[in-house]
């Protein structure tokens, strides 16, 4: 799906937790998540803190939708 | 030593493509470029089978059960098809019966084609196949060089790599003794002194090229841009309106957040069979981030939320399946003219 969306020029990014599987499908860019079963919020973590980190990583995710790149880039989170 | 061989209509000198539906026979003897074949092989090519193009194409299962039925009490040491050069039909009717024949009866199989041949693609890793030329101009080279690597096989030899023998890679690694008795590490030196000096060296574990998709532009300005949200997470209304199938799925559904802040836990929930559900369950937003891009949206960090997310299960869903969902919600997404997307995979 990924593949289809850029192919028609709609800049995508990809919020996933198996990163080798998504450069081996040829997403362009990528934001690793936490998890498979809760990618942006681990239950066991007070509410606050998953929203910290969901707001955190999908501004990353926003944020890499801006930049140019020539290459697969997997892109850094702090949190 | 015994050998079958397998051409089109075309080579049978039975017709073109008005002759295309021809179905299955089977000769004994020589037809057409058998003549070739036989005379290069050591060993006799005892039976030609023919099949129509179109035939093979149209009516896979037929053409292939009728064939692997004439084989039946047929003795045979080495079954080899085409050679079929860049004509697609015949290329994909010659992987298609070569990988048949190999799986019923464990024989060595063996064609040919050009690179440019869609068959290759298809059957290259299941069937060994010679890079063969354009047309049939090349038809006596490329008999020849299928028969070379028969006459090896028969004879036992020892064969070499996919490139040193001139077929297309089947992806296979094997372990072999080489002659030079040079170790991993020797060559491994041998070969970083070479990139050194920038001299031409080769990899001994060759990456097979993806279908790479050209990049997209990034997005100039973000506070105009109009964003959309995606996921194969398989996120949807607790009754599952649109009947996504929970593993390979063939269905995708959207649904309207303009007037939602927060994916509610009874409202929404994953119908994904490939995850424990328990945390997409109890707060949809940890697979669709609706409240942070809400969030964002008020911030100004963006200028649009897209008014519908869009969603799928992404567990033992084909390429070819998720390819043809992605396209039709990329004319979805067109419709609103849509800049970027966010896709979230579990």
């Amino acid at each position: 799906m990924v593949k289809e969306i850029e192919k028609a020029g709609i800049t995508v990014v990809q919020m996933c937790n198996l990163i080798p599987v998504a450069v081996t499908v040829g997403a362009n860019r990528i934001v690793p998540t936490i998890s498979i079963p809760y990618p942006l919020g681990d239950p066991d973590t007070p509410k606050e803190q998953q929203w910290k980190l969901r707001y955190h990583r999908v501004g990353v995710a926003l944020d890499a939708l801006t930049q140019d790149i020539d290459e697969q880039t997997v892109f850094k989170v702090k949190i | 030593m015994k050998a079958i061989h397998y051409i089109n209509q075309f080579f049978a000198g039975i017709g073109g493509e008005e002759k295309a539906d021809h179905k299955p026979e089977i000769r004994e003897g020589l037809v057409g470029p058998s003549l070739a074949l036989n005379s290069m092989l050591n060993a006799e090519v005892t039976h030609t089978i023919i099949c129509g193009d179109n035939y093979m194409g149209s009516n896979t299962e037929e053409a292939v059960n009728t064939i692997l039925g004439f084989l039946e009490n047929k003795e045979f040491d080495i079954f080899i098809a085409g050679p079929a050069f860049q004509a697609g039909r015949y290329g994909v009717a010659c992987g298609t019966i070569c990988k048949a024949v190999k799986e019923k009866f464990n024989v060595p199989v063996i064609t040919s084609m050009n690179e440019e041949n869609p068959g290759v693609e298809m059957f290259k890793s299941d069937v060994i196949i010679f890079k063969g030329g354009k047309s049939a101009a090349k038809l006596r080279n490329d008999v020849k060089v299928m028969a070379d690597y028969a006459n090896k096989i028969l004879a036992g030899e020892e064969l070499g790599s996919a490139d040193e023998e001139g077929y297309f890679s089947r992806g296979i690694r094997s372990q072999v003794w080489l002659k030079s008795g040079k170790t991993a590490a020797q060559r491994g030196v041998e070969m970083l002194i070479k990139k050194l000096n920038n001299q031409p060296y080769q990899t001994e574990l060759v990456i097979p090229k993806q279908d790479r998709i050209p990049i997209a532009p990034a997005i100039k300005d973000l506070s105009k841009a109009n964003i959309a949200l995606v996921t194969s997470g398989g996120i949807v209304p607790v009754d599952n309106p649109d009947r996504i199938q929970s593993a390979s799925a063939t269905r995708w559904g959207r649904y309207d957040i303009s007037g939602t802040d927060d994916l509610e836990s009874g409202v929404y929930k994953t119908i994904h069979a490939g995850f424990d559900p328990a945390a997409a369950d109890a707060d949809p937003d940890v697979v669709v981030p609706v409240d942070v891009m809400k969030a964002y949206l008020k911030e100004g960090k963006i200028g649009k939320l897209h008014k519908y997310f869009y969603s799928t299960v992404g567990t033992g869903t084909t390429q070819a399946e998720a390819a043809r969902m992605g396209k039709e919600i990329v004319e979805k997404l067109k419709e609103d003219n849509v800049d970027g997307v966010i896709l979230t995979s579990t």
